[in-house]
């Protein structure tokens, strides 16, 4: 596979099926590991950086989960595909930096991606559409397991698996739930609800934009502790939290329904019709928007938009996408014209790219 | 990541803070933590957090950590601090008498309970299906955990206490 064949479908993983799909847009699950007798990333020269590159190049490329797969090196490709690849969540905001020896593959499907010498020697992520955490877990032990036998792993029998960073030792492990909770947000319950995940060893922050806050209440919750627990325990209790999280948005929605549908449908109809008419949009009111007619389509306010259509827009409308779709360099003027037209065709029915 | 004081140093400290009805992700560098932490009033989250993380009061113990360095790698303790990130898998070693009370605080643990490697639990069941000679092994393994389950009540971690205890009854049992 080539990053150019990255653009002929939508992510796997934002097809928009799965228990929950919807309030839950995506479940990723990651482990961190590094190679017994290498210098960690950072603080390895760049001999030994190559050498576990090569090394770990080899092993994953052998693996049967790695058919057909994308690899790249993160100092050989262009600076619009490392965006690219960045855009589509495949790889880390940190591996950007300083790529040298700095590589990675994706799966068939973008459902599994593996960095190379990110801030481990590899973080293995696995991407799945909806509330999925645990068939992400079943991936991703087995591709643990695959490369285990091929690749000896820095384990130290107290403190479990030996990373760069003390916040990731032990299981190595973190789990996300990505998420839309509008109505929560409408109904200023955010702040409460946030406050209190903060307290069960989660971590909470916005997914879009490179900053904190949540752009078009799109939010990811993920586990802050990975020493102690066991992998199971620390699924099963993200997944209690998430579940708590989605009653809520989903009483939420049914208090705005039953109180105020006047005033959410004007919101929903006054934002689709500007996602289907504007001809100049940045990313970020595009998100606020797509926000609201993502909440219209799942109270069934709108009804002739699919979901995975949303999903297809929340990518395509980012730089690289639009660089690479119309094989052109955009200014950030030209860039919010273009976006609007690709989401006036989406809208439109059309699905294709134009 | 770069820290949000300073601009200067790699962040290893992450926190998310809840200012104004938003979620803020604070990631703050070693150094700033602890000058933070020192003249920040209570009621602010990151001096809490912060605070424990670092206190290690004593300035022998202070000039200690500063000697410390990792023989494989050759990263010094203050290397840790400025970069947030360790060299290598030994450091965890030669740093460990300021790493154990930091992992402690960071996960409430300092033992590992999830899965293993698939070679280790393979060679472990070989010492088990084996011969005599690894009834023996099986008996220092109990012998071992049961020394760490002491220390641990000892300093009163009874959650840990409690993991080994399980792990103890689980060999025990373990038929061979
Ligand atoms: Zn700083
Ligand atoms: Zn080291």
């Amino acid at each position: 596979m080539k990053i150019d064949d990255l653009l002929k479908q939508p992510s796997e993983w934002l097809k928009g099926a799965g228990p929950d799909a919807g309030i839950v847009i995506s479940s990723r699950m990651r482990l961190a590991r590094n190679i017994k007798g290498f210098t960690f990333s950072d603080w390895a020269d760049d001999k030994t950086r190559e050498a576990v590159k090569d090394l770990c190049k080899r092993q994953i490329a052998s693996s049967n989960f790695m058919k057909n797969a994308l690899y790249a090196e993160m100092d050989k490709i262009s600076p619009v595909d490392n965006l690219l690849l960045l855009e589509r969540h495949l790889i880390s905001r940190e591996h950007l930096n300083n790529p040298s020896g700095k590589a990675v593959f994706v799966s068939e499907k973008e459902i599994i991606s593996v960095m190379i010498n990110e801030e481990d020697h590899l973080r293995i992520q696995v991407l799945q559409s909806g509330l999925n955490l645990i068939s992400a877990w079943d991936i991703l032990k087995a591709l643990e397991k695959d490369l285990e036998a091929k690749l000896d792993f820095a384990y130290s029998e107290q403190l479990g698996y030996l990373t760069a960073c003390p916040t990731n030792v032990g299981t190595g492990m973190r789990a996300s739930v990505m998420f839309h909770l509008p109505a929560v947000v409408m109904t200023r319950q955010i702040k409460d609800i946030l406050e209190a995940i903060s307290k069960l060893g989660l971590t909470v922050r916005g997914f879009f934009g490179e900053g904190t806050e949540a752009i078009g209440n799109f939010f990811q919750v993920s586990n802050q502790v990975t020493l102690g627990h066991r992998e199971a325990d620390i699924i099963s209790n993200l997944e209690r939290v998430v579940k708590q999280l989605i009653a809520q948005e989903e009483n939420s929605r049914k208090f705005l329904i039953a109180k105020k549908r006047e005033q959410l449908e004007d919101r929903i109809f006054r934002a689709y019709a500007t996602l289907k008419n504007a001809h100049v949009i940045n990313s970020e009111e595009t998100l606020e928007l797509l926000s609201l007619l993502r909440l219209g389509v799942e109270t069934d306010i709108i009804k002739d938009v699919k979901i995975s259509s949303l999903n297809e827009i929340f990518i395509i409308i980012q730089p690289a996408h639009l660089q690479k779709m119309r094989n052109k360099k955009f200014s950030s003027q030209e860039r919010d014209i273009e976006r609007a037209k690709l989401i006036r065709n989406v809208l439109g029915g059309n699905t294709k790219n134009v | 990541m770069l820290c949000d004081i300073c601009h200067k140093n790699e962040a290893m400290i992450h926190i998310t803070e809840i200012v104004n009805d938003e979620a803020r992700e604070l990631h703050v560098c070693q150094q700033c933590a602890d000058a933070e932490s020192m003249h920040m009033n209570q009621g602010f989250g990151i001096a809490d957090l912060v605070s424990g993380m670092v206190g290690f009061p004593g300035e022998a113990r202070e000039a200690k950590e500063k000697d410390l360095k990792c023989p494989t790698c050759g990263m010094a303790y203050s290397d840790f601090r400025k970069l947030g990130r360790l060299g290598c898998s030994e450091c965890y070693e030669a740093f460990k008498s300021v790493l154990i009370p930091l992992l402690k605080n960071i996960h409430g643990s300092i033992h590992h309970t999830g899965k293993e490697p698939e070679k280790m639990v393979a060679s472990f069941e070989k010492e088990y299906t084996g011969k005599k000679i690894n009834v023996v092994t099986k008996e220092v393994k109990i012998a071992e955990l049961r020394e760490k389950l002491q220390r641990a009540v000892q300093t009163e971690q009874y959650e840990e206490a409690a993991v080994l205890r399980d792990r103890i009854k689980e060999l025990e049992k373990n038929k061979i």
